[in-house]
């Protein structure tokens, strides 16, 4: 998220603020569309990158509107292209860091690896989803039964062909990129498949963190560019207290008007199934009482202003005060993170894909610390382990086990009240 | 052990630009030959002084044979005396070596930055090392230790919540790290925090799966280890006597014979050592903490991989033992498995290893243990044995963990363990393991 101290003005950061706004932006491709630059052609420069940006703003997240029409399918491709992309503009920073793009072989390990890493992680999560669909087919089964077995022998071929592949005068060189590699499949591959975890709970959960990080976004530079004096981090001299403050009110505020109007509809609310006889994902349930109108009484304090002694809400919107909070507070960080490595390695954006905005990593780099929170949010606070995949463990355990198991839960259940002897058998 | 900040010469002569970008000075790093990079010269020699005056009056080539093989006596015994002391003390022996595995990783980072006096970074790099081991060791506390962790309100409290707390631990290192970003020292400290990441992922989880090894039986532990010692062993002593052809460009020293010769001895070794581990209820049986005598115990039903079963042979190994059947512990097949393992694909963890130090130019890890370097050194080819090892394990000889099950199913809403209940029920009830008519 570094849009603001780039390009607003038209100018490269390092370039003094007093050049004349007309001067021309020095960009190597320029990928805007030409239909948009024979439009602007009048306008200055400056305002024509502001127009610029803006239009691309609102196509994205039109776009964003259409994919979440499409349904879950469409979301998941789509975070999979994200992945892939992303996961491209970094390796092709680090080659164009170490001049390395001739490295024998290199280009096929890093695809390789990537490969690698996704067939693990989506491996995992569709014997968990499809469970089902996975036993009816023999490959499958055997496939998902040996899953870790054949991933491990995968990476270490990979592996393998690494170590065989370094040449006499390049070692360092590999090993940087070795390195790169693998931090990079940190990064990129196991967020999207927390993305896609949290999809898979409930499409609100993946729609509303997003949406929290972009408004903050937007939020923290309105509010920068009306009111912004003080600035926030040497790191990133266009961020301000004003709309790093401003960013996070607002933010919260959204958060909780976005969460009340999406837990009104199953479609948001209900987690994804895949449904056998139709062979599609379905998004049917009866909500949990996370999504149920409930009564709150309100705190002394605020009764007095509001003026109102109850309030029905959402149980969500209480956590969807959660998740804005850290959108405004910790994301900005994966910000600057980002900020500080494009000043690290001397880039300007992390790539050209999106005309006024860089590259596709520029647009998500809040987003990957949001993505980590909300799976683990969700994993701490609103449910526990899966109990399917519970059921499916259960099955592959030996016979005694299974026993021994089964006995405790019953002494437990009916320590709680829930299973008497008479109930056992009907 | 603190290295001294060395003493090296920039390699540009950056003379006419007065204020410089430190970066720019360590654009060497990024230069596309190894040549112009100049070498980390060695700390200094550790060798006790006993040694080397009981030693003086060979040549130093017979001296260092010597100083080698008595570390190596010396180091084979220690991991016998720490095997008889039990699973407790290994556990902390792992937890000892993958920390100074760490270290050195991490000195070697600095050395080759001359990054030592980045500020806060050693601060961070260890409270990472930390937080990861914070995170892993929580998870298998809370699958071992169950019945302890049940009693003590606080750990139920931080078990519950310990992903949470975890990812709340690193968050707050991650935001220090931005936030101790320096304007000229950028670049230098994106590497060093990529080089702590990559360590992290090396050390603390394979350190992490040789403990999950550990606790599915000792023998995991000690047949997989000792297998890649005996290949490293028996493939240097093969081709000491018989090497001629090279193996690699990359390790001039290895030759094809001594490769196929360590295989082979290893294979044996390894179904020799099975055969005798196999016998006794110490190595066999899961470790399991019992909170009545607050320590771990090793005792059990040995399960059918080590009772002795009859296999007939196939006809042509008859033909030579002359033997119609033989008895073997099922174990021992798998020992194949496990020694096929360290024999041919270990090796590539040493190549990595070597590749890597060459590519730092620098000699060894550490001088820690006189003779043989660091303990990076020593356990290089043991990193890929323990994962396979793990993966290994959860694919051919269990499912998943009982007690992990267990845990999760005690989590869980009442409902929904209601309606396991029944399923299961159903499901044992098909598979005949439970009589309906079961009352109590």
């Amino acid at each position: 998220e570094s849009e603001s101290e780039a390009k607003v003005d038209g100018e490269t950061a390092s370039d003094s603020e007093s050049r004349a706004e007309s001067a021309p932006l020095p960009v190597s491709a320029d990928d805007t569309p030409e239909v948009l630059n024979r439009a602007l052609s009048n306008l200055s420069s400056r305002w024509k990158n502001w127009w610029v940006r803006g239009i691309l703003t609102l196509a994205m997240i039109a776009f964003f509107f259409i994919i979440i029409y499409l349904g879950p399918m469409v979301l998941m491709i789509i975070v999979m292209c994200v992945q892939i992309k992303c996961f491209h503009e970094i390796i092709t920073i680090g080659y164009n860091v170490y001049h390395s793009y001739d490295l024998p072989w290199f280009r096929t390990l890093s695809w390789y690896f990537l490969l690698c890493v996704n067939y693990f992680f989506y491996g995992e999560t569709v014997t968990d989803y499809f469970f089902t669909l996975v036993q009816r087919e023999e490959p499958l089964r055997i496939l998902s039964k040996y899953h870790r077995f054949i991933s491990f022998t995968l990476y270490l071929i990979g592996f393998c062909m690494f170590v065989l592949s370094l040449v006499k005068k390049h070692y360092r060189l590999q090993f940087y990129m070795f390195g790169w590699t693998h931090v990079t499949l940190l990064i990129v591959v196991t967020q999207s498949h927390l993305v896609i975890h949290n999809l898979f709970e409930g499409m609100i959960w993946f729609i509303v963190p997003i949406s929290c990080v972009i408004c903050n976004d937007i939020m923290a530079y309105m509010f920068g560019f009306f009111f912004g004096r003080t600035p926030l981090i040497k790191l990133s001299p266009k961020k301000t207290w004003e709309g790093f403050i401003g960013g996070f009110f607002a933010t919260v505020v959204f958060g909780l008007l976005l969460s009340y109007v999406m837990s009104g509809y199953r479609c948001f609310v209900c987690p994804v199934e895949y449904n056998n006889d139709t062979n599609s994902f379905t998004v049917d349930c009866e909500p949990s009482d996370l999504f149920r109108l409930q009564e709150y009484n309100i705190p002394g304090v605020i009764q007095s202003v509001i003026g109102w002694k109850t309030v029905r809400m959402y149980p969500f919107q209480i956590h969807s005060i959660a998740l804005s909070t850290f959108a405004s507070l910790i994301g900005p960080f994966g910000g600057f993170f980002a900020s500080g490595f494009k000043r690290a390695f001397k880039i300007k954006d992390f790539a050209n894909t999106i005309p006024g905005h860089g590259g596709i990593m520029d647009r998500f780099d809040c987003q990957y610390l949001m993505a980590t929170f909300v799976n683990v949010y969700i994993a701490s606070f609103i449910r526990g382990p899966n109990p399917s995949k519970l059921i499916q463990q259960f099955l592959t355990l030996r016979p005694d086990q299974q026993l021994h198991i089964f006995n405790t839960l019953r002494s437990h259940l009916i320590d709680k009240g829930m299973l008497t002897s008479a109930t056992e058998d009907e | 052990c603190h290295l001294q900040h060395p003493h090296v010469a920039p390699v540009h002569a950056l003379s006419s630009q007065f204020e410089t970008d430190i970066d720019d000075r360590y654009g060497d790093l990024d230069s596309r030959t190894d040549s112009d990079i100049s070498e980390i010269p060695a700390s200094s020699d550790r060798t006790p002084e006993i040694l080397k005056k009981a030693l003086s009056g060979l040549s130093s080539r017979w001296k260092n044979w010597w100083i080698r093989g008595i570390l190596t006596l010396t180091m084979i015994s220690l991991f016998f005396l720490i095997i008889y002391m039990g699973s407790f003390m290994l556990m902390l022996l792992v937890l000892g070596i993958q920390v100074k595995c760490f270290h050195e990783i991490i000195t070697i980072g600095y050395r080759v930055y001359h990054s030592y006096d980045l500020p806060w970074f050693r601060t961070l790099s260890w409270y990472f090392l930390l937080c990861v081991n914070y995170f892993f060791y929580g998870e298998t506390v809370a699958d071992y230790f169950a019945t302890f962790v049940q009693r003590e309100e606080q750990l139920q409290f931080l078990i519950r919540y310990h992903r949470f707390i975890s990812f709340a631990l690193y968050l707050a290192g991650f935001c220090m790290f931005v936030l101790s970003l320096v304007k000229k020292h950028y670049r230098l400290q994106f590497y060093m925090f990529a080089w702590t990441h990559v360590t992290l992922l090396i050390t603390v989880t394979q350190s992490h799966l040789v403990i999950q090894n550990l606790f599915e039986g000792m023998i995991w532990f000690l047949v997989p280890i000792s297998s890649v010692i005996c290949n490293d062993i028996t493939a240097y002593l093969f081709g000491f006597f018989f090497g001629r052809t090279p193996l690699i460009k990359l390790s001039p020293k290895k030759t094809w014979e001594g490769f196929i010769g360590g295989f082979f001895s290893t294979v044996v070794f390894g179904f020799i050592a099975a055969y005798v581990l196999s016998k006794y209820q110490y190595f066999v049986c899961p470790v399991e903490y019992r909170s009545d005598v607050n320590s771990f115990v090793t005792e059990c039903e040995p399960s059918e991989l080590f009772q002795l079963q009859t296999y007939s042979l196939p006809p042509f190994l008859k033909a030579v033992l002359r033997q119609e059947r033989v008895s073997l512990y099922p174990f021992q097949i798998h020992s194949i498995a496990l020694s096929t393992f360290a024999s041919l694909i270990g090796p590539f963890g040493g190549f990595f290893a070597s590749g890597f130090k060459r590519a730092f130019k620098i000699k060894d890890f550490a001088n820690t243990i006189p003779g043989h370097g660091g303990i990076m050194d020593r356990f290089d080819c043991q990193y890929l044995m323990a994962t396979f090892v793990h993966v290994y394990i959860t694919s051919f000889i269990r499912g998943p963990n009982p007690s992990k099950v267990l845990q999760q199913l005690l989590v869980l809403q009442p409902e929904q363990q209601l309606n396991i209940y029944k399923t299961l029920k159903t499901h044992l009830i098909e598979k005949g393991i439970l009589q309906p008519a079961l009352k109590v």
